[in-house]
């Protein structure tokens, strides 16, 4: 073993291979956002406030409408205790907040809203990113994200990321951050189980999935989108708690061939924290064959404590993404050329891997 | 299905065209025009005579029907779909005067199901095969139509992939289903639509009929509507209904003559299609006049409001800001 000779692996130092140095390479310098990232979508909103008006403009034509002496709380009352809460609930621009809320559901109970050809609705989604999912990145798994430059600004690219956790939280968190840091939406690649699955298909579409096949991966690409996958799958996200940071097999290397057709930047994404968010210490494989479900999770507060075992444990997270491998050096017709595929797979799972390793070095701790 | 007359009539009144001959089992319900009516059935030899003996040029096969309706019950449909075609086919072939073939298929061609890619093109088939059904019947007519083409490869075949066709006066298994007061969906899914406007759909078959390109060509309006969305444009109530469930209220249904529930009618309505429309623009050059949201609404205008309307819903908005003097967002 002495003088076993070393054969690199992967684009052999061409650009984007892993350097390990804490710069990034030039090349991928380039293909990063930059210093001129654009500040998040959301950030944007807050607006010139409007000066409230003062109430009393506002509750005259409420009492003209009520007549004076009918029973009951008079509607202007009703009308105040409305305003009140409205201020609770939206702040003190309540107004514009609550206008903007009704203008939303009437477009909502009017269909009047655009879905693209994948069933993405942006509207909706930025609501419940915004609204639902940043929160809990935050205050409850407390995220740090690393490497955003890396995600390009604008232009087709492929998040690849480790999957853990029993339920796919993962994958919205990572939506999640990378449009806070970005204000880019992921379109994240889903097996047909969820799109088989009643209500989770229904929102998947909504939310930007489609099914992870070469078509929709290709189509995404070349439209520019930012495309989000988990190789690993189910074998990922249903480990064993004592396989936790162990990557599984990285599929059949559908993605990169999808990335080097479309020429689009591999951006290697590791998440270190949702493996301990439903700890999967056993499984019911009859249940879930009967169910037709990969596995049936048992955790150690699930049955056990009913709905209350799926919350999950507030882990602390961290997640990295990655110096992007690039593949538009290769030409299309690599895409065919299986061994070029597996060596570029196995760069990507390896680049995950070591940067997991890394990651959890520098947790303190599970809860830190 | 009184699309073949509607094509019969316009295909008549234009100059280019010396002369129009329908064939249908039953008469047309209404004025051909300068078209000619042939009465007979295709799924029996005497389809043959009347392309010999009128030296016909061009074939348009537009008779591979979606839903039973008044021809009778599954049996016949798949008859006159499938045997229908096979004569028809086997009558073209003969036919030594024929130099163009036509034929109106549908997207059902593709199916629905969980694993279908988002967007189908002209190259990929069914993900999952129908063992029943319309969905089978369109499978099994175009591939006697390929058949055909190996066999007389001096005639140019089109082959026109329909999205399903909407409009004012339109009466298919899917307008009568929005047509429902009422409209049962499948249970935590929604089905992404595409619709074709009935005039974009004559307007693309007068097309390749007169100036032949050969090929296969999915033809659809752009853009897409989700069901969910589809129905609260014309503010109708929906019923979400457990997808196991759904089957037997569709029987009911079925039986009360109000809507048609077969199996593939409920896959599409919780998996919904979505197809490719690249080779429609670059190779065929045709481009829809509506797209989906146009089609729909223009088939909505002949439904008249319904109970949630969007001017009752801002109406009702209205109210809100006013009371509570807000500007409206």
């Amino acid at each position: 073993m002495a003088d076993a000779e070393v054969i690199p692996l992967g684009t052999r130092g061409a650009p984007g291979r892993g350097t390990g140095r804490a710069k990034p390479s030039a090349s991928s310098r380039s293909l990063a956002a930059g210093a001129t990232k654009p500040a998040p979508a959301a950030r944007k909103k807050p607006k010139p406030q409007v000066a409230p008006k003062p109430k009393r403009a506002t509750t005259p034509p409420a009492a003209a409408a009520a007549p004076p002496d009918a029973p009951g709380i008079p509607a202007e009352e009703w009308a105040e205790a409305t305003v009140e809460a409205a201020k609770e609930l939206f702040g003190p621009s309540w107004e514009r907040g609550f206008a903007e809320f009704l203008a939303y559901l009437r477009r909502r109970l009017t269909g009047d809203y655009v879905v693209d050809e994948f069933g993405f609705d942006a509207e909706f989604t930025q609501r419940f990113v915004t609204t639902m999912l940043r929160p809990i990145a935050e205050k409850w798994f407390r995220i740090e994200v690393k490497g955003a430059e890396n995600i390009p600004a604008d232009g087709g690219a492929l998040i690849v990321s480790n999957h853990s956790g029993t339920i796919p939280i993962d994958g919205l968190m990572v939506g999640a951050m990378a449009h806070r840091e970005t204000g880019r939406f992921i379109r994240p690649l889903g097996a047909d189980l969820v799109f088989r699955l009643p209500i989770v298909s229904e929102l998947a579409r909504l939310g930007g999935a489609t099914l992870a096949c070469n078509e929709d991966a290709e189509r995404m690409l070349r439209m520019g989108e930012l495309v989000a996958v988990w190789p690993e799958g189910f074998k990922g996200i249903g480990k064993p708690f004592a396989d936790r940071y162990k990557l599984q097999r990285f599929g059949r290397g559908g993605f990169v061939s999808a990335a080097i057709r479309t020429q689009v930047p591999i951006i290697p994404t590791s998440v270190v924290g949702a493996e301990e968010i439903y700890p999967l210490v056993g499984n019911i494989p009859s249940l879930a064959r009967l169910l037709g479900i990969p596995y049936v999770p048992i955790t150690p507060f699930f049955p056990l404590l009913g709905p209350l075992g799926l919350i999950p444990l507030p882990s602390k997270w961290l997640i990295e993404f990655g110096e992007p491998v690039r593949t538009d050096a290769y030409d299309a017709a690599a895409a065919d050329d299986p061994m070029l595929v597996f060596n570029v797979t196995d760069q990507v799972r390896e680049t995950i891997q070591q940067t997991l390793y890394k990651l959890l070095m520098e947790r303190p701790n599970v809860f830190g | 299905m009184d699309l073949g007359r509607k094509f019969a009539r316009q295909l008549a009144d234009d100059p280019g065209i010396d002369r129009v001959i329908g064939v249908d089992v039953l008469p047309p319900r209404a004025d051909l025009g300068k078209a000619q009516f042939v009465r007979a059935d295709i799924r029996n030899p005497v389809i043959a005579k009347v392309i010999a003996r009128e030296k016909v040029d061009t074939v348009v096969h537009m008779s591979v029907i979606a839903s039973p309706g008044p021809a009778g019950g599954r049996t016949s449909m798949k008859e006159l779909n499938v045997i229908g075609t096979m004569q028809l086919l086997a009558a073209c072939q003969g036919a030594q005067s024929l130099e163009h073939l036509v034929v109106k298929s549908s997207t059902s061609f593709y199916g629905a199901s969980s694993k279908d890619p988002a967007m189908f093109t002209e190259s990929m088939g069914p993900k999952r095969h129908a063992s029943t059904g319309f969905t089978k019947d369109v499978y099994e007519v175009e591939s006697y139509v390929r058949g055909f083409m190996r066999r007389r490869p001096d005639v140019s075949v089109t082959m026109i992939r329909a999205a399903n066709h909407l409009g004012p006066s339109v009466t298919s298994v899917l307008s009568s289903y929005f047509r429902l007061a009422v409209i049962p969906t499948v249970l935590g899914f929604d089905a992404r639509m595409q619709f074709l406007h009935e005039s974009d759909l004559l307007e693309v078959l007068r097309r390749v009929s007169l100036d032949p390109v050969p090929g296969t060509f999915n033809v659809a309006g752009d853009g897409v509507l989700m069901l969910s969305q589809a129905i609260r444009r014309l503010g109708k109530p929906s019923v979400p209904v457990p997808g196991f469930a759904v089957g037997s209220l569709g029987s009911v249904l079925k039986r009360a003559g109000l809507s048609d529930f077969s199996s593939e009618q409920v896959n599409f309505l919780t998996y919904g299609r979505g197809v490719d429309t690249t080779r429609m623009r670059e190779v065929l050059g045709f481009e829809p006049r509506y797209d989906t949201a146009a089609t729909f609404a223009d088939f909505a205008t002949s439904l008249g409001s319904g109970l949630l309307s969007e001017a009752r819903i801002s109406a009702a908005e209205s109210l809100v800001t006013q009371t509570l003097g807000v500007r409206r967002g």
